[in-house]
């Protein structure tokens, strides 16, 4: 299986403070990769790292094949980002989030046309395609950012709790979204703090104090914990945990 | 008075559309008790906790607290109640100790005398307490706030959205402080998007798009969920639900955790025995299938789908 996602020992360090310590891994092409930790564990410092947005203290690491340190504008056009505090302008209309995206991935104005349209059917977004994104509801802008990160078809998409103050309902939706790129061969790397979200994903990472804690599928980490749910697996490892938020 | 809040009938509109963002809402808070509004993003809650708090006017209804009312008698309601938004609110440019002697000096008192109350807390910050409050970390912040709201020991405390974006291990943790809270004899509501949460309220209420679905204990809701309810999974989960959600006998269908949770429109062995043969003849293996209790979360899901 074709492997995305490569790092070797990568560590980030602020001063004396080490915020990502020789974390070591690999995801598969097509994966649901978790990346679980608590608040301050180094997630959101090692997912910079992946996307090409801060140069590593030390270690390695190819993200589709590019390197973290020479090639981050070639990672960044090989990635979709989509995080719950940034996704889209929310005094753009719909239409507009989407060419102005797409464009900026380097779409032409042909496949920009048949890319929304396909979109906005898929979404069922028909009759609010010059709405600004600012009036949709929550779970309707979020379905509508994950769509724009994946709209250049990247190798691999980053989400950043995306699902994040979403309703049960929508909140599956989404998931179901997550499935269908995946099953297109997109790799995706999510984290999350619903701890049902991480029975999702075909293998997790627990971060604890800037290393990574737990590596495997959620069924082997419940075996190796003795654990009855995802939650008691996070709950022991992150109760160790030095670094407090 | 055993009513610590009352809301009747309240409505908040906003904009030239008049978009309803708080619809006809009415339920009561008991003195004492820990009332949770559950309900995703943008179902109203900050509104209703705006109104309560006497920062936003309601279009229509009426609403007390400490039988107050929060239009007539907005200054006894902002001297008794203390408040937590969403948004983290406190002066970032102050240290954690200078935020809590300012709002501990605006509400007339001092940090000694209602030390007690907020000792628990305070003491995990206490070591920073001369950093300034815009450099902590989210869930620093969240304690100063929490110190912060509770220095006048407040009759009603109301706390929105306080877990927020903040992981499971020290949510659990917030929630241990609310209950030492409780057992002080502060009237406690607080808002959450986490369904598991609620279960850790006396009461709660869920709402969506500015209604009320439900008031009940978390115990009551749940034993309101009338049909069976099964967990089911396979070796293939997408595959199973995509096929589970066509299937003709299938009521509902979704994802919860390393099951789905399926319930049937005709609930009898000969159904489940179909079913069962349906899905081994459409090629899945190692089917599980077993009833289970229903949760909040079920009960919620089913209200949102009604």
């Amino acid at each position: 299986m074709e492997v995305v996602i490569k790092a070797d020992k990568l560590t980030k360090r602020f001063g004396d403070f080490i915020a990502t310590n020789e974390i070591t891994f690999e995801v598969r092409k097509g994966e649901i990769f978790g990346f679980l930790g608590a608040n301050g564990a180094g997630k959101t410092t090692a997912m910079r790292m992946l996307c090409g947005l801060s140069i590593p203290s030390s270690g390695n690491a190819t993200i589709a094949g590019f390197d973290v340190y020479k090639e981050t504008e070639m990672i960044k056009k090989n990635i979709g980002y989509m995080s719950q505090k940034f996704s889209l302008y929310e005094d753009l209309t719909v239409i507009e989030n989407i060419q102005f995206f797409g464009g900026i991935y380097g779409l032409s104005n042909k496949q920009l046309k048949s890319k929304s349209e396909e979109l906005i059917n898929q979404l069922g977004l028909q009759s609010e395609t010059k709405k600004l994104v600012g009036s949709l509801p929550l779970g309707w802008k979020q379905k509508l950012s994950f769509s724009v990160a994946v709209l250049h078809e990247p190798k691999i998409v980053f989400l950043d709790e995306p699902t994040g103050g979403v309703d049960p309902v929508t909140r599956r939706q989404f998931w179901d979204l997550i499935y269908e790129a995946a099953e297109k061969g997109i790799t995706i790397f999510v984290t999350t703090h619903y701890m049902d979200e991480a029975e999702y994903c075909n293998r997790i990472s627990i971060m604890v104090d800037g290393r990574i804690g737990a590596l495997d599928t959620p069924g082997n980490l419940k075996k190796q914990f003795s654990a009855g749910s995802m939650d008691e697996v996070f709950y022991e490892l992150a109760r160790g945990a030095k670094r407090g938020d | 008075m055993m009513e610590a809040v009352t809301l009747n009938n309240i409505t908040k509109t906003y904009g030239k559309e008049k978009a309803v963002a708080v619809d006809n809402v009415s339920f009561s808070v008991n003195r004492g008790e820990l009332f949770g509004l559950i309900g995703p993003d943008g179902a109203g809650k900050s509104s209703i906790f705006r109104m309560l708090t006497t920062l936003l006017l309601p279009d229509g209804g009426t609403a007390t607290v400490d039988g107050f009312d929060v239009v007539k008698n907005y200054i006894e309601i902002r001297n008794t109640v203390g408040y937590m938004p969403g948004k983290f609110s406190l002066y970032q440019d102050l240290t954690i100790e200078e935020n809590l002697n300012f709002f501990a000096t605006v509400f007339g008192t001092t940090v000694e005398e209602n030390y007690d109350l907020i000792r628990d807390i305070y003491v995990q910050i206490e070591p920073f307490k001369n950093r300034r409050a815009g450099k902590l970390s989210g869930g620093m912040k969240q304690k100063l706030a929490l110190c912060c709201a509770l220095i006048h020991k407040p009759t009603v405390l109301f706390l929105d959205e306080p877990t927020t974006g903040v992981d499971p291990v020290s949510r659990k943790e917030f929630w241990e402080m609310l209950k030492r809270l409780k057992a002080q004899n502060i009237t406690i509501v607080v808002s959450t998007p986490y369904m598991d949460e609620a279960t850790l309220c006396d009461r709660i209420a869920l709402i969506q798009n500015g209604k009320i679905l439900g008031i009940d204990t978390p115990d009551n809701i749940v034993k309101s969920f009338d049909g069976n309810l099964y967990n089911i999974r396979a070796t293939k989960m997408y595959n199973l639900l995509r096929d589970l959600s066509a299937y003709q006998q299938t009521a509902s269908c979704y994802a919860f955790g390393e099951y789905l949770h399926l319930s049937l429109k005709q609930d009898d062995e000969k159904t489940k025995t179909e079913l069962l043969n349906h899905l081994k003849n459409g090629g899945h293996t190692e089917i599980e299938m077993l009833p289970v209790t229903a949760t909040i979360e079920d009960c919620f899901i089913k209200l949102l789908k009604n």
